[in-house]
């Protein structure tokens, strides 16, 4: 048997963080959880253990403290071979459009942090020639709406963000996994009315998560496939009639 | 304000409902907020689940927090669903002291029934196996209880249908397995003198419960299939089953019943022709042991999901109640024979011998307890107040997990703990701020 892979999860208290590296674990891979509230973390990493016997460590990050992300890397016990960045804040957009103080916690929490993050790895993983980085993205990205876009060019931004680093990395031989899971039934999201069809539960997306990054050679995924031509056709509508739409 | 009903769907009462997600919420609510209980995931019957104003749905605490291999000794969250714990640990050849009749119940849920299984007259409710448990009192403390910490708290928790606070979590020890499957002998008894003295006759087996066919009259009357099991040993398996998974998975229900059934689909005629088939096919394989899956052995309702829907709309009610020993022959061949009198006869009735419990309110003293379902129609109310009756005369109680409609004046009767149980309310300042419908409606 190979020696057991390290995943870094970082989001480890959002149910689609706990998902993905309960997936991992039960494959045996090494687990680090890294989350603001370590106490949840907690809760989180002890069930993943119980669950499966597998090792797995709590690590302290806020991902608004950009200053703190270098000793954090440092104060890892073991340079990861895969990390998974599931970190999203939904925010509200109306409080967002008079509250910059909120827009850009949500610009921030989405975009800068696990960019700045996910690209101190790469310099790590392109130091020791290889590596996974998988950043989950959102469909909110693919195209700017009036309900959500605040949260939508973040993720936007992220998602260009993987894409440049994939362009770069991917002559080295090291992957970026780019994941965009649509509507999730999570903690984020409880309280909405949300369409079924188009609808995962977290498992669905830990499942995703781990088959596209350690199974499949693919770049961007779509958690439910029904999810590309939805947004290929949201994409197509010419800018003129999209502007007067409400999505 | 969301309109909640337990299994049963009946009654139904609007509540406010929370779902905290840590158990680090829950103390400032309990403090924050009256008349208040929590829930598990809702498979008591009647109104026990049902916040008075508020209630608690404890799911989000669906952590297992350590798993000791070496003892069995497992620590879980108290929303842990007993379905999700038997996936992790049969595999590793561990199953829980005590389960119910279905999986679909939460850790939580179980201590504060203080369920029984099958092996209740051998190893006693789920409540006595409970090494320590962490509850969030009603003024926000959060304590822990177990034999030498807070005992009396312990006590009264267990069996206390969540009315002494909200439990978090809870440590117990499995017990090993060597495979995942049961090794069951069936036998009939002929009538109900039969099926009480086959259930005293095994009562070494480790699980035993017997099958009455409720609409079987006269000399019949009790007429029953009993059911014997031990977890099979690998030399059981090699015997009986040759080559099969030592630790089978469980299996999803591929039946399901997604619709409310008009509530004629359960007349008479086709629920006499169940039992018919079921004491039959039970009949031939009388006397043999034979090899069963762990999931449809214990829970085989739970193949069929909502099964509870299969009554209708009006929904139904549980009838579980248990008579002492010495009465119990002479108060359960009265109520069978009011049931077979009224016709609209359970789709099930199960006979089980009962050892005595610790709880303040548990359930379980030492007898025989019987348990039927009856759909909610007018005339069942005044049927069961009459079967309530015989059930006090005889000094036996009615099972709280299940009840819908008993009378305080009947529940008083049954339970001499409930001074007890009271004044220990008062004490830690539960009363009028931890309350369900049902304790409301008792009383308690």
């Amino acid at each position: 048997m190979e020696p057991s892979k390290t995943l870094l999860l970082v989001g480890g208290t959002s149910d689609i963080g706990r998902a993905t590296a309960l997936d991992y674990a039960q494959a045996g891979w090494q687990v680090q959880l890294a989350a603001r509230n370590e106490e949840e973390a907690r809760r989180n990493a002890d069930d993943i253990r119980a669950r499966t016997g597998a090792e797995v460590t709590v690590h302290r990050l806020d991902i608004l403290e950009s200053g703190t992300f270098d000793s954090f890397l440092d104060g890892l016990p073991t340079l990861p071979d895969t990390v998974v960045c599931v970190v999203g804040e939904l925010g509200d957009q109306v409080k967002g459009q008079t509250d910059i103080t909120h827009a850009s916690l949500v610009l921030r929490t989405n975009f800068e942090g696990p960019s700045l993050l996910l690209g101190l790895f790469a310099e790590r993983f392109l130091a020791r020639g290889s590596g996974t980085l998988v950043g989950v993205s959102s469909v909110a990205g693919d195209r700017g709406r009036g309900p959500n876009y605040l949260y939508g060019a973040a993720k936007a931004g992220f998602t260009a963000f993987l894409s440049g680093l994939r362009n770069r990395l991917a002559p080295k031989g090291l992957r970026v996994v780019t994941v965009k899971p649509g509507f999730v039934r999570t903690q984020m999201t409880s309280g909405m009315k949300l369409p079924p069809v188009l609808t995962a539960e977290p498992g669905e997306v830990g499942r995703a998560i781990f088959t596209a990054a350690e199974k499949s050679s693919r770049d961007v995924i779509y958690v439910r496939p029904i999810w590309r031509p939805v947004m290929m056709a949201v994409g197509s509508i010419p800018e003129r009639f999209f502007k007067r739409l409400r999505l | 304000m969301t309109e909640l009903t337990g299994w049963g769907r009946y009654p139904r009462h609007p509540s406010e409902t929370l779902s905290p997600q840590s158990p680090t919420a829950f103390p400032s609510l309990m403090a924050s907020r009256t008349g208040l209980v929590a829930r598990g995931n809702g498979r008591a019957y009647g109104d026990a689940a049902i916040g008075e104003r508020v209630t608690l749905i404890a799911r989000g605490l669906d952590r297992i927090r350590a798993f000791d291999q070496a003892t069995g000794r497992i620590h879980v969250e108290a929303g842990v669903l007993l379905s999700d714990l038997l996936d992790v640990v049969v595999p590793k050849g561990f199953f829980p002291p005590v389960v119910p009749g279905t999986k679909f119940v939460t850790i939580g849920g179980m201590i504060a029934s203080d369920v029984h299984g099958k092996n209740h007259h051998r190893d006693g409710g789920f409540g006595d196996h409970v090494e320590s448990l962490t509850l969030a009192l009603p003024d926000g403390g959060v304590v822990t209880c177990s034999r030498d910490e807070k005992p009396e708290l312990l006590s009264a928790t267990i069996g206390g249908m969540g009315l002494t606070g909200t439990i978090l979590d809870a440590t117990f020890r499995l017990r090993p397995i060597e495979t995942g499957w049961m090794r069951q002998t069936i036998s009939v008894a002929r009538d109900l003198d039969g099926a009480i003295h086959a259930l005293q006759t095994t009562s070494n087996a480790t699980y035993s419960v017997a099958w009455i066919d409720c609409l079987a009259r006269g000399a019949s009357l009790g007429r029953s299939l009993i059911f014997a099991a031990e977890h099979a040993t690998r030399q059981d398996l090699d015997a009986l089953r040759p080559g099969a998974e030592p630790y089978p998975l469980s299996k999803l229900g591929r039946l399901g019943v997604p619709l409310d059934l008009p509530s004629f689909t359960l007349n008479r005629l086709p629920v006499l022709a169940f039992n018919e088939l079921y004491f039959r096919a039970g009949a031939v394989k009388s006397g043999y042991p034979f090899v069963v899956h762990w999931n449809p052995y214990f829970f085989p309702l739970d193949g069929i999901g909502n099964w509870n829907r299969i009554y209708g709309r009006r929904g139904f009610l549980q009838y579980q109640c248990v008579i002492p020993t010495v009465q119990a022959q002479a108060a359960l061949g009265g109520i069978l024979e009011r049931i077979a009198k009224h016709g609209n006869a359970s789709f099930l009735a199960v006979l089980k011998q009962l050892g005595p419990s610790h709880g303040d309110l548990s359930f379980p003293l030492e007898g025989f307890t019987l348990t039927l379902d009856l759909p909610v129609s007018d005339d069942v109310f005044p049927l069961l107040d009459e079967l309530d009756r015989l059930v006090v005369e005889a000094g036996g109680r009615l099972y709280l997990a299940k009840d819908a409609r008993q009378s305080p004046a009947t529940f008083e009767a049954g339970y001499p703990g409930l001074p007890r149980f009271r004044d220990l309310r008062r004490a830690i300042g539960a009363t009028g701020r931890i309350s369900s419908r049902l304790s409301a409606r008792l009383g308690i």
